[in-house]
């Protein structure tokens, strides 16, 4: 059969599009839920109405988007049954804990909070319904760390032994796979980049109206709280990343040799900035690098020996026998490049807004402005920035409000494909794993199905988006204002419309 | 009872679940084209699922989710062999999902009636196929000593499973019906009746003849038993319903719901998926199931989370208790 069309290439293109599609959705989700209920909890606390109008605006955008990442979750619950029957026959002992964990905690958590939410602004007493939107950021959460402990496992797999009788890994030891430190790590530097990713979103969002001087109240608070999101997010992912990046080291050498495209060991190993590979011969033609640099990341030092992937690949054939255990190069190399590219883009436009758009003490008495003034950007101590590069800062910041989705995505396929040949690292092949009865002609129906209806959806949500962006925040209403007192809401008027109605 | 029957009862309550929560979610659905007079009607009976339908289907997540971790075998042959009908589900579940919370985000016509057309397809069929997909399980498939699915689709839609399927669309039409006479107000209400009265009338001939044919073909004194209770409670359902006894209408058509689901699940035990070609083949509570030490940390996590979900998904009903009509839908679209 011809591999482009194999029922395995097909189920792995499959998988790749609909996850990283529902991965546009989940670091957003995660990071404007919490964004949220902090603007939320400051309107219940300062009541002043710039906050909550705030929070109907960024809660618009967060429904809007949660509505995508929930639907094209439910593929992800039964995709693993569907085209990896076998896969799911050998780890579902294992894999299968953490997902029902996630559902029964998580999912219910996120899905019944976030129905109060919605429609509990006229039901609701004031502190009750602010209490909803947080219970559905704690759910985002904990089925965020569920879904990487379950991947985690996948990546260097604890905690179980293999029963020969039944072909399959069986679980021993639960608390580890939830708590080793490849799933730490892998939440720890995910949940990071959400908020870097919400941030960032959040920044490009509020330039948009402050570029056009509208909203400034509304739009101010929130660029602020974007440019510490980014900044505080950033930083985090940068420091999760390196202790990833050395736990992988140890655990997936493999992988990381790709990342970096080092053929041969070496000892101090450079780090590589640009090369181009030649996968047949084993060797780049053209590379730059800084010398060093490597070693530190893996080790913490800049001496020390790390191996290539030529080296990696003849340890895990006397490992596990010949074969070829070298990932896709390249999509390894560049994906790495990639995810931290515009990933610390994003990070490092942020720290430039902070210090851009800092106030007070920081900042001379002329440039300050009032609350309701689109703020001065100040680079020097003493001086604000011409009109043409204010303009600038602004744009740069719009157009780059979507960087952190590609560098999710990048990272995904970057740790993903850097697995391969292996599902379960060491354990498992990616070929073994697709399902025997599922048909080539069933598989490609059913990707060509997902990649049209997600190219669709995609189309449909852009333009909702985009519309609410610029509509901006709402103006708050006499029922805003005054929410009710009573649990179910009060009784005055028994006709009133509902504060929201699908 | 061995921790895998435990297991057994567990993945059929939340199935039960699923089917008696968003089966009345799929019946709103499907009633939005046969009920609603107008688009303001329309809203008011998607409003009446609004706050709770997602939860709703978080049943069917925790369905798979927990079927892959306690029967990692029932999981894997269940979903790959019943690859394109599930394939349907799936996106109508998107669909439906976007559907709902789109849908007034809007304010062009066209835009909302589109969505409207996809609410009421997206409900209908699943509601259909999913009676098809219970009905095979129950009635056994093609499975090989691999414990593989090697039917084609054709096998999939015979006629028992067929049947099943009507009944479960008819079923949960009712069910909507009965739902939406308990929480609407004004001239709804009133037809509500009516429709759940004639459709709960064909729903208890076709029930009737399926778990009929079901008890004939598999039954025992149990299955009897959740039978006779099945027809029984939607009986009620419908002479309730016909007294203006919503309350009591809806607890029987849940009823009904919970008693046939019971009946498949009690003519399949031990096993979990019958196999027709030999019965050797059959995956069972025994040769699916998961490590006694997966199971046993399950059962923890399912004794303590299920009543806190019960709890919570109670309280939001409550929440939302009261009645809504034609004049609660505010005129301009958020």
């Amino acid at each position: 059969m011809d591999m482009a069309l194999a029922p395995e290439t097909l189920a792995r293109w499959q998988f790749g599009i609909t996850t990283v599609y529902h991965f546009l959705f989940v670091p957003l989700t995660i990071s404007l839920a919490a964004l949220t209920a902090g603007l939320q909890t400051a309107w219940v606390r300062t009541s002043k109405e710039k906050y909550l109008r705030a929070t109907k605006f960024w809660g618009k955008l967060f429904l809007i988007n949660i509505a995508m990442g929930v639907v094209t979750g439910i593929v992800q619950e039964f995709q693993f049954g569907m085209n990896w029957s076998d896969y799911s026959r050998f780890v579902g002992d294992i894999f299968g804990a953490p997902l029902a964990f996630e559902a029964l905690i998580a999912f219910f958590f996120e899905s019944t909070f976030i129905g109060l939410w919605i429609f509990g602004w006229d039901k609701l007493p004031k502190k009750i319904h602010l209490a909803c939107i947080w219970m559905v950021s704690i759910g985002t959460i904990l089925s965020a760390y569920f879904i990487l402990a379950a991947n985690s496992w996948m990546q260097h797999p604890v905690g179980y032994r293999i029963n020969k009788a039944k072909g399959r890994a069986e679980l021993t030891d639960f608390w580890q796979v939830l708590t080793q430190n490849t799933a730490l790590a892998q939440a720890f530097h995910t949940l990071s980049a959400a908020f870097l990713t919400g941030g960032a979103f959040m920044v490009g969002i509020a330039a948009f109206h402050l570029v056009r001087k509208r909203h400034v109240p509304v739009m101010k608070t929130s660029l602020r709280l974007g440019l510490v999101t980014v900044v505080v997010g950033g930083l985090l992912t940068a420091v999760s990343g390196d202790t990833l990046g050395k736990i992988m080291y140890q655990q997936q050498p493999m992988k990381m040799a790709a990342a970096e495209a080092l053929w041969d060991g070496e000892k101090p190993a450079p780090f590589s900035v640009f090369a181009v590979g030649d996968v047949d011969k084993g060797h780049n033609r053209v590379a730059i690098e800084v010398p060093g640099l490597l070693s530190f990341l893996a080790k913490d030092d800049f001496t020390s020996y790390v191996p290539g992937i030529n080296d990696v690949n003849k340890t895990e054939q006397a490992t596990y026998g010949p074969g070829d255990y070298r990932p896709n190069i390249p999509v390894a190399y560049w994906g790495f490049r990639w995810m931290i590219g515009f990933g610390m883009t994003s990070f490092a436009l942020g720290m430039a807004g902070l210090w851009l758009t800092r106030k007070k003490f920081l900042l001379p008495q002329h440039l300050r402005v009032g609350e309701d003034e689109v703020p001065r950007l100040a680079l020097l101590p003493n001086k604000a920035l011409g009109p043409k590069l204010t303009t600038w800062y602004w744009r740069l910041a719009i157009l780059t409000l979507g960087f952190p989705l590609i560098a999710n995505s990048w990272g995904w396929i970057f740790t993903e494909m850097g697995r391969q040949p292996w599902v379960v690292y060491g354990l498992f092949q990616t070929r073994d794993a697709v399902s025997p009865g599922v048909s080539q002609t069933e598989v490609l129906i059913s990707m060509l199905t997902f990649t049209a209806l997600y190219a669709i959806l995609a189309v449909v949500e852009v333009k909702l988006m985009a519309k609410y962006v610029k509509a901006g925040p709402p103006e708050l209403t006499e029922a805003d204002l005054n929410p009710p007192t009573k649990i179910g809401g009060d009784s005055r008027d028994a006709d009133k419309p509902m504060a929201f109605s699908y | 009872m061995e921790l895998h029957d435990v297991w057994f009862v567990l993945i059929a309550v939340l199935w039960i679940g699923y089917f008696f929560l968003e089966g009345f979610d799929f019946g709103v659905g499907v009633l939005t084209k046969l009920l609603a007079r107008d688009r303001t009607e329309k809203r008011v009976l998607i409003n009446t699922i609004g706050p709770v339908w997602d939860g709703n289907e978080v049943w069917l997540l925790t369905a798979g989710g927990a079927t892959f971790a306690a029967f990692p075998e029932w999981y894997a042959t269940l979903f790959s062999g019943f690859y394109l009908p599930l394939l349907v589900i799936l996106v109508c579940l998107i669909v439906r999902g976007v559907a709902f919370e789109y849908r007034a985000k809007r304010p062009e016509e066209n835009w909302q009636r589109t969505w409207e057309t996809a609410i009421f397809w997206c409900s209908l069929i699943p509601a259909f196929l999913w009676g098809v997909a219970f009905g095979n399980i129950a009635r056994g498939v093609k499975i090989d000593a691999r414990l593989e699915y090697v039917g084609g689709l054709g096998d999939l839609l015979n006629p028992y499973a067929l049947l099943g399927g009507l009944v479960t669309l008819s079923l949960f039409t009712f069910h909507g019906a009965v739902f939406v006479g308990l929480k609407t107000v004004g001239d709804i209400r009133e037809r509500a009746r009516t429709t759940a009265l004639r459709v709960g009338a064909v729903t208890a001939v076709l029930a009737l003849v399926f778990l009929g044919w079901t008890q004939a073909d598999k039954g025992d004194g149990t299955s009897l038993v959740a039978l006779v209770v099945a027809v029984a409670a939607l009986l009620g359902a419908l002479v309730t319903a016909r007294a203006g006894r919503e309350g009591w209408a809806f607890a029987l058509s849940g009823l009904t719901i919970v008693a046939a689901v019971s009946m498949l699940f009690l003519t399949l035990f031990p096993n979990v998926m019958p196999s027709t070609l030999n019965e050797q083949w059959s995956l069972t509570v025994t040769n699916a199931s998961s490590s006694p030490y997966t199971l046993k940390i399950m059962t923890w996590l399912a004794a303590i989370a299920t009543p806190l979900v019960l709890l919570y998904q109670g309280w939001t009903y409550w929440v939302f208790r009261k009645r809504i009509g034609t004049q609660h839908i505010a005129d301009a679209a958020h």
